[in-house]
């Protein structure tokens, strides 16, 4: 499937023809180059040098994208109003949204925290999704990519490290133990949809396969 | 042995991995830019680092979480509240805590500092070494910001009047700003610089038989 250049091959091909770049990928990790062959359905391949994943594809992966990313985007805006955790103690009580959380930081230079951690646990994992869905959805239907395309997709893969609801999660689990004696602590709904979320997307982003993508874009 | 891009006078897309005609400006499929080797990228390296390493340092001298019960007050910092969590008994939490906040950040600089300046030096370890320090520094980096989302989850969840409330202090935006621009450090790092030395390596090698 892959074929690694090698320097006996690269004289063979001294001239590099538009024809023959067209079939070439480069690691964007380490620039090894690879002339892509036939891919098949369930072809997996990552780079000889620095074993980089270049290609991963998985059988009918499309539309559990969209389906998965749907499901996700819907418990993302649903999590972000409907109470997240609930402490009492010696009567008194307070319960919290996601939103609160993101919006704790309100006092003066603070607020831009807060903006940030809006973007990072709702915002820009919202967008990605979104993002993925508009990519996604003409290609598996076998239709014309949407305009913009292209652009959508470059900015959902730049935008993955800065989705941190993974992280968020864990926090979570680190701020209840701390809570655990200073009050009695209850787990609201939105709390289960956001740990579901978590598994979607990180189940999404595995089953996306960049190269096949890529060259559904370019068609 | 595999050929780079480079070699063959093309210039590999970082984003969609299309490979063009070296002096291309921007990637025809994807719309990125296009560069073989980003040799500037160093110098935003270390402005991101240096960034990164200043915020670093307020982070940790400033209180991190404002606790007022009914009787104190009392003020910790990222270390004195993993410190106090520990005396709880809760090592599992302090030890996350330090972990996250402490280890990897520090790490972190150091791991950066060192591929920045072995860019193009012989060092003891292979390239595929520095490689997996670099995708273990980018995988890693983003891990840190668990205390700030501890901090956030604190301050709006423990507001109970006179009994007990938490808010957030000014070391929870230096500590976020620190590892924003740590992250921004490593992503404008080019990990092909890494690899560079062992062609360079190898053509003196082919052209010494």
């Amino acid at each position: 499937m892959l074929a690694p250049l090698s320097h006996t091959n690269v004289i063979a091909m001294t001239v590099l023809t538009p024809e023959k770049i067209e079939n070439l990928i480069a690691c964007p990790k380490c620039d090894a180059v690879y002339d892509v062959g036939y891919v098949d359905k369930g072809d997996r391949a990552r780079c000889d040098v620095c074993h980089y994943p270049l290609i991963s594809r998985r059988r009918d992966a499309g539309l559990l994208i969209i389906a998965m990313s749907t499901a996700a985007f819907i418990l993302v805006v649903a999590a972000m109003f409907l109470p997240f955790i609930k402490i009492q103690r010696l009567g008194f009580q307070n319960e919290t949204t996601i939103l609160d959380a993101a919006l704790a930081f309100s006092d003066g230079p603070m607020i831009l925290l807060s903006l940030a951690t809006v973007g990072l646990i709702v915002g820009l994992p919202a967008l990605r999704l979104g993002l993925t869905i508009y990519t996604l959805t003409p290609i598996v239907f076998d239709r014309k990519p949407w305009p913009g395309a292209r652009r959508a997709f470059w900015l959902s893969e730049n935008l993955k490290p800065w989705s941190m609801v993974e992280i968020f999660v864990i926090g979570t689990a680190v701020a209840l133990v701390k809570l655990t004696d200073l009050a009695r602590v209850e787990l609201g709904p939105a709390f289960w949809m956001f740990a579901a979320l978590v598994i979607l997307v990180i189940v999404k982003d595995t089953f996306t396969c960049r190269w096949s993508v890529w060259r559904a874009l370019e068609q | 042995m595999t050929v780079t891009a480079k070699d063959l006078g093309l210039v590999g897309c970082r984003t969609c991995e299309k490979v063009w005609p070296m002096g291309t400006k921007r990637c025809g499929r994807c719309g990125a830019r296009l560069i073989s080797r980003d040799h500037k990228s160093l110098q935003r390296v270390w402005a991101w680092w240096i960034a990164g390493v200043l915020a670093y340092i307020p982070a940790n001298i400033y209180p991190m979480l404002i606790t007022t019960t009914l009787f104190r007050n009392q003020e910790d910092t990222i270390i004195a509240g993993a410190i106090e969590l520990a005396s709880y008994g809760a090592w599992g939490v302090a030890i996350i805590i330090l972990v996250a906040s402490v280890l990897i950040p520090l790490a972190k600089f150091f791991a950066i500092a060192y591929l920045a300046l072995s860019v193009g030096h012989r060092t003891s370890m292979t390239p595929f070494q520095r490689h997996v320090i670099f995708e273990v520094v980018e995988f890693i980096g983003r891990w840190s910001m668990i205390d700030v989302f501890v901090v956030a989850i604190l301050s709006s969840l423990v507001q109970l009047s006179v009994v007990a409330s938490i808010n957030p202090g000014i070391a929870a935006l230096a500590f976020a700003m620190s590892v924003i621009f740590t992250m921004l450090s490593a992503k404008s790092f080019d990990s092909r610089l890494i690899w560079d030395r062992i062609e360079a390596e190898k053509q003196d090698a082919e052209s010494a038989t």
